[in-house]
């Protein structure tokens, strides 16, 4: 057994944040997606323009420098807010907040393809069907579209998903005490960095199958009822 | 809140200088990986277990795990075991840049022998049975046919992981390294001008990224003179 020096718990501790920054970028991430989406099938130059760039600059950036940017300029931006406004304390956002939302920015830059994609392989006659038997657009939507877009979107969406879940440990560059965090602060009090930046690794791997497991199970569950070739 | 111009063109030269360690830490793993990663795509598409089995492990822990805690690992990791700082390793393990270089040639490579993996499965069956049927040896067919094939196949594929890689060093930074995300997160400690700093940085991966897309465009379009129109004549 790999002897933790009684910081087990806050390993653990660190997981359950890891795991809870995941879900809340992934959340806000699939908003941006959609929209992003949205944007780059919509008819009007500016936004088809504007999702573009966004994606373009997005991808081409590191998410460390990414992350950098949000956390630091965010503070200072808020700081000279907060200063016009009369305060002087120094204030620093938080790194969850910012951690949450860089995250949710990168995943909803690649999404964006994604649903792009998705939206595109929906068969046109589909809608025009849907439309022809007297759907409203909020049905043809919900029982035509989003059953299909999720279908197809699903690999690409899980791929992301699975990039996002180890781009959380960047989040403890700004001291935000997620399970890399925590694993750093475990080797710094033990001197045995091997064994905690191991059992982080683990920790991650098990994350990894995890979500292998029902991102296959929920692939095969989207595809019911489809015929296969 | 102003923006110090002054700041920003005084910094650009330590930038550059950042850059050219980014520039040179891709390109080394990105060359080492790829050398690596091609015995370990034929060692993945073998069907003896003897040899894939390893190899799959290897792949799915480093895709498994993000790569600050591989960079840790062998950063600060492998100092812990006596063995490791006895060895004639140690000279090699206790310098950040080539902690760097192998985290980052190991991680390339696993990616990359995944993506060569799904280009040797896609090689045609036909093309190998014909050359098979000439009396081509295994090792011939696999130097003639196999992996060329499969190096254009995995063309595109690979250009993302380029850029992925050139993405993934700004980790370096996380090692003390003084990469073009290092000089920047250093100077802005100095000054604490984020903005300033930061933006250009961005600015100069941007620049970065197009290069990569663009000589990546090109080669596709060099290697792929049957698939284009014939030239108009009049």
């Amino acid at each position: 057994m790999i002897e933790l020096h009684g910081y087990g718990p806050l390993l653990a501790d660190g997981a359950w944040l890891t795991l809870r920054v995941a879900f809340a970028s992934v959340a806000l991430g699939l908003v941006f997606g959609l929209l992003g989406a949205t944007a780059k099938l919509s008819r009007s130059v500016f936004l088809r323009g504007a999702a573009t760039a966004y994606t373009a600059i997005v991808r081409g950036l590191p998410e460390l420098l990414l992350l950098l940017i949000i956390f630091y300029g965010g503070s200072l931006l808020v700081q000279s807010v907060w200063q016009e406004l009369g305060g002087e304390s120094y204030i620093e956002i938080n790194p969850f907040v910012a951690g949450t939302f860089t995250l949710a920015f990168v995943f909803g830059a690649y999404a964006t393809e994604v649903f792009r994609g998705a939206i595109l392989a929906v068969p046109k006659g589909q809608v025009e069907a849907a439309y022809a038997v007297g759907m409203t657009r909020l049905q043809m939507f919900r029982r035509v579209m989003l059953p299909q877009v999720w279908r197809f979107a699903l690999p690409g969406l899980g791929n992301l998903w699975l990039v996002l879940l180890k781009d959380t440990s960047l989040i403890s560059v700004i001291n935000l005490n997620e399970l890399m965090y925590a694993a750093r602060a475990g080797a710094g009090k033990t001197h045995e960095p091997f064994t905690f930046f191991a059992t982080a690794a683990l920790i991650y791997l098990a994350f990894t199958i995890v979500s292998m497991v029902v991102l296959q199970y929920s692939e095969r569950r989207a595809q019911r009822g489809v015929r296969m070739g | 809140m102003e923006f110090d111009f002054q700041l920003m063109v005084d910094s650009i030269p330590a930038l550059l200088k950042g850059m050219g360690m980014t520039a040179q830490l891709v390109a080394l793993a990105l060359a080492l990986g790829l050398c690596l990663a091609v015995p370990l795509a034929l060692a993945r598409t073998s069907k003896n277990p003897i040899l894939w089995m390893p190899v799959y492990g290897f792949i799915f822990v480093f895709r498994g795990t993000p790569i600050l805690v591989q960079i840790f690992l062998v950063y600060y990791g492998l100092g812990q075991s006596e063995t490791v700082r006895e060895s004639f390793l140690w000279p090699f393990f206790k310098e950040a840049y080539w902690c760097a270089i192998f985290t980052f040639t190991l991680n390339t490579s696993a990616y990359t022998a995944e993506i060569l993996r799904g280009a040797i499965k896609a090689v045609p069956h036909g093309e190998l049975e014909a050359a098979r049927a000439l009396g081509l040896s295994r090792l011939l067919v696999l130097r003639r046919i196999t992996v060329p094939r499969a190096f254009r196949l995995a063309l595109p594929a690979y250009g993302n992981e380029i850029i992925l890689m050139l993405k993934a060093s700004a980790l370096a930074s996380t090692i003390t390294l003084l990469d073009l995300t290092g000089v920047a997160r250093v100077i802005v400690a100095r000054t604490f001008a984020p903005y300033e700093l930061f933006v250009i940085a961005a600015l100069m991966y941007l620049a970065l990224t197009l290069i990569i897309v663009r000589t990546l465009k090109y080669t596709e379009w060099r290697l792929s003179p049957h698939l284009r129109p014939p030239p108009q004549v009049n």
